[in-house]
């Protein structure tokens, strides 16, 4: 297979638990690079702390495994500094928006090309099982044994208002359609951003009862409609997936190349 | 080689000197946000960076500039961020990081008064100990100061040398009144000053490199991000390729090697200024703005014959011991100036035999210690009555 040069294969079998929806994420994203034929040495995933950001472990690209939260404060650094570099920042909800929340949209209102995939399990998996800004309301976590109070972000509605210029749900059941979603998520001149429905059956299935990992994979199935379809309106229950938003606004790394031009032309007026 | 060309003197502020400073040095990157005392720094290089082709940008808090000139060091750029008590508190967590994962950086403090919002626009030397303990965990840090703008200047050049020559975080510990006060200073010509410039792998590509694997004599060569070397950088214990691993061999290992780098290497990085020491009876030990009015203070002594000398200390950690033990062992009286509750007046009791000798003179409300503060604190000490 030509995903495997992708892949850290002396790090398999991966640590995260059995029917997590995070291994078909890796496998859709070196997919998605695969079909786009990316050098390796072009390519630069940062990732914060939790389940999902042991992704970067077992991708053969330039990897930064930062600190809770901030991985797209460190990605904007590597991506200002050398804009030829693909830049692909892989989170957990926790991760990109509780502690990560600022960072999130201030990247988005930027609209730096950086492809920010949100692995929404919509718990923190690594320290056991409480809830995160995405587990919403009535639902059961290590730390909300009688049930959240928490309203949880409409993450597409959130990136959307903070200026994403590439929005996009899918989930893990969904596969084919998120490697197509992840490679124009990548191939964005922008800042993108792909949430991705993945299930903790470990936790977030266990403590509300959703069954197996198979029948978490059903409830994507059943709960998930593409964007705009008529379903969505006779049920507001649904979730949509698909992109939502995809247009062209002036990239960050791109309008900074125009400042250093004014900036040079404006030389010599003072030291 | 040097230029034959003469320099250019500049009167300006002391931030202004440190951002000479960085940019002789060869600065490339800065990421930052607005604080008072550091403000000016990110505003020049507001107008100076992008003129030669560098990068600024105003991030959204001292959390994400301090995660951001971490990645753009990973791409193999100089960087630099500027902040104060508040902001440096909030970098703490990733200045631990660029310690962990040994990326050479550099960080500015400009100190005011604490804690909290505390004293924005005075004076104050109260973060030395967070300089050193802030970030959590076991670790070695570099952190170095100056008294006057041409100081600043080149601790600036030495603290981006530093950073380079031994992978690691340094932090400029500058102070309000150094930071604001103007004054002369000489622009040296570019080769005037050595430059330490980032030493990177010579393993050819298709060979495997090791990121973490110090060479013999220490220094552990990098490759740039975007180069034909992937490796993974993490703030878990990692192996040489930068892999995790809790391995207690190799736990022990790293730990060992983050330390013995700076300690192993405390006359290397050792900067101070000796002031009539030879035959001091009385030692003054002071650094940064402190260190003018105790210098004020030796000299008026030495023209009334009295035997007083100064030690200002340029690098605070790792504290040189050795250099302050042989500066102030033979004297009668040891005096440490300095704006805190006596930071390092403690490192000097430490460095002494005869602790009992050793004063603490300093002021904690805002206002700049002056050289009358000083000698009334002296009569103090010498039981001669205010």
């Amino acid at each position: 297979m030509a995903i495997d040069k992708y892949l850290r294969e002396r790090f398999f079998p991966h640590m995260w638990c059995a029917g997590c929806g995070h291994g078909t994420v890796l496998n859709a994203l070196v997919r998605a690079i695969e079909t786009m034929g990316m050098s390796r040495n072009e390519i630069v995933m940062v990732s914060g702390i939790g389940c999902s950001s042991r992704i970067t472990g077992y991708v053969d690209v330039h990897t930064l495994h930062t600190l809770h939260g901030r991985a797209l404060a460190f990605a904007t650094g590597v991506k200002l500094s050398k804009p030829e570099l693909n830049v692909i920042v892989p989170m957990g909800d926790g991760d990109a928006l509780a502690i990560g929340g600022n960072h999130f949209i201030h990247a988005a209102r930027r609209n730096i090309a950086i492809t920010a995939l949100v692995m929404n399990n919509r718990i923190y998996g690594m320290t056991g099982g409480q809830y995160s800004p995405l587990s919403g309301c009535e639902v059961l976590a290590a730390t909300a044994p009688y049930t959240t109070i928490d309203p949880s972000f409409d993450v597409v509605a959130l990136s959307v208002a903070a200026g994403a210029t590439f929005v996009a749900r899918c989930t893990t059941y969904h596969v084919k359609e998120m490697i197509d979603i992840l490679r124009q998520a990548i191939l964005h001149e922008g800042f993108s951003v792909v949430e991705i429905l993945s299930p903790c059956p470990t936790y977030f299935g266990r403590s509300n009862k959703l069954g197996d990992a198979a029948e978490m994979l059903r409830g994507f199935k059943e709960d998930t409609v593409p964007v705009g379809s008529a379903a969505k309106q006779k049920n507001p229950e649904l979730i949509e997936r698909g992109i939502f938003v995809q247009k062209e606004k002036p990239e960050y790394c791109a309008a900074y190349e125009k400042i250093m031009q004014k900036a040079r032309s404006a030389a010599g007026e003072t030291i | 080689m040097p230029s034959n060309e003469p320099e250019l003197v500049r009167f300006i502020q002391g931030n202004e000197a440190c951002v000479e400073g960085a940019l002789y040095a060869g600065l490339e990157f800065f990421a930052g946000y607005p604080i008072t005392p550091s403000s000016e720094i990110m505003e020049h290089l507001a107008r100076r960076l992008p003129r030669r082709g560098g990068k600024f940008i105003q991030m959204e808090d001292e959390i994400a500039s301090m995660c951001a000139i971490i990645g753009a060091s990973l791409t193999g750029r100089k960087v630099l961020t500027a902040t104060s008590g508040p902001g440096f508190s909030l970098m703490q967590e990733a200045l631990g990081y660029a310690v962990m994962a040994e990326i050479p950086c550099v960080i500015v403090n400009v100190q005011r008064g604490g804690p909290s919002t505390g004293l924005p626009t005075q004076i104050s030397q109260g973060d030395v100990n967070q300089a050193r303990w802030g970030t959590h965990g076991d670790h070695a840090i570099i952190a170095l100061t100056a008294s006057n703008h041409q100081d600043v200047f080149a601790m600036t050049v030495e603290a981006f040398n530093m950073a380079e020559s031994y992978r690691t975080p340094v932090v400029l510990l500058f102070d309000e009144v150094v930071g604001h006060m103007r004054e002369r200073m000489v622009l040296p010509q570019p080769g005037r000053i050595a430059l330490v410039e980032r030493l990177r792998t010579s393993v050819p590509e298709g060979v495997d490199y090791h990121p973490y694997l110090p060479r013999e004599d220490g220094r552990l060569p990098m490759s740039d991000f975007g180069g034909v070397h992937r490796y993974n950088v993490t703030g878990l214990y990692h192996d040489m390729w930068g892999f995790p691993s809790d391995n207690p061999k190799v736990v022990h290992g790293l730990i060992r090697h983050l330390v013995d780098k700076i300690e192993n290497n405390v006359d290397a990085i050792a900067r101070y200024k000796s002031y009539y020491l030879d035959d001091a009876r009385t030692v003054l030990v002071s650094y940064g703005a402190t260190a003018r009015s105790a210098l004020h203070v030796v000299e008026s002594q030495r023209r009334k014959g009295q035997k007083f000398g100064l030690l200002e200390l340029q690098t605070l950690w790792p504290f040189p011991y050795d250099i302050v033990g042989e500066a102030c062992g033979r004297a009668k009286q040891v005096l440490v100036v300095e704006m805190n509750l006596g930071h390092i007046c403690a490192e000097v009791k430490k460095a002494l035999n005869n602790p009992r000798n050793v004063f603490l003179i300093n002021r904690i409300d805002g206002v700049f210690i002056s050289p009358t503060d000083i000698r009334q604190a002296l009569r103090l000490i010498d039981g001669r009555g205010v």
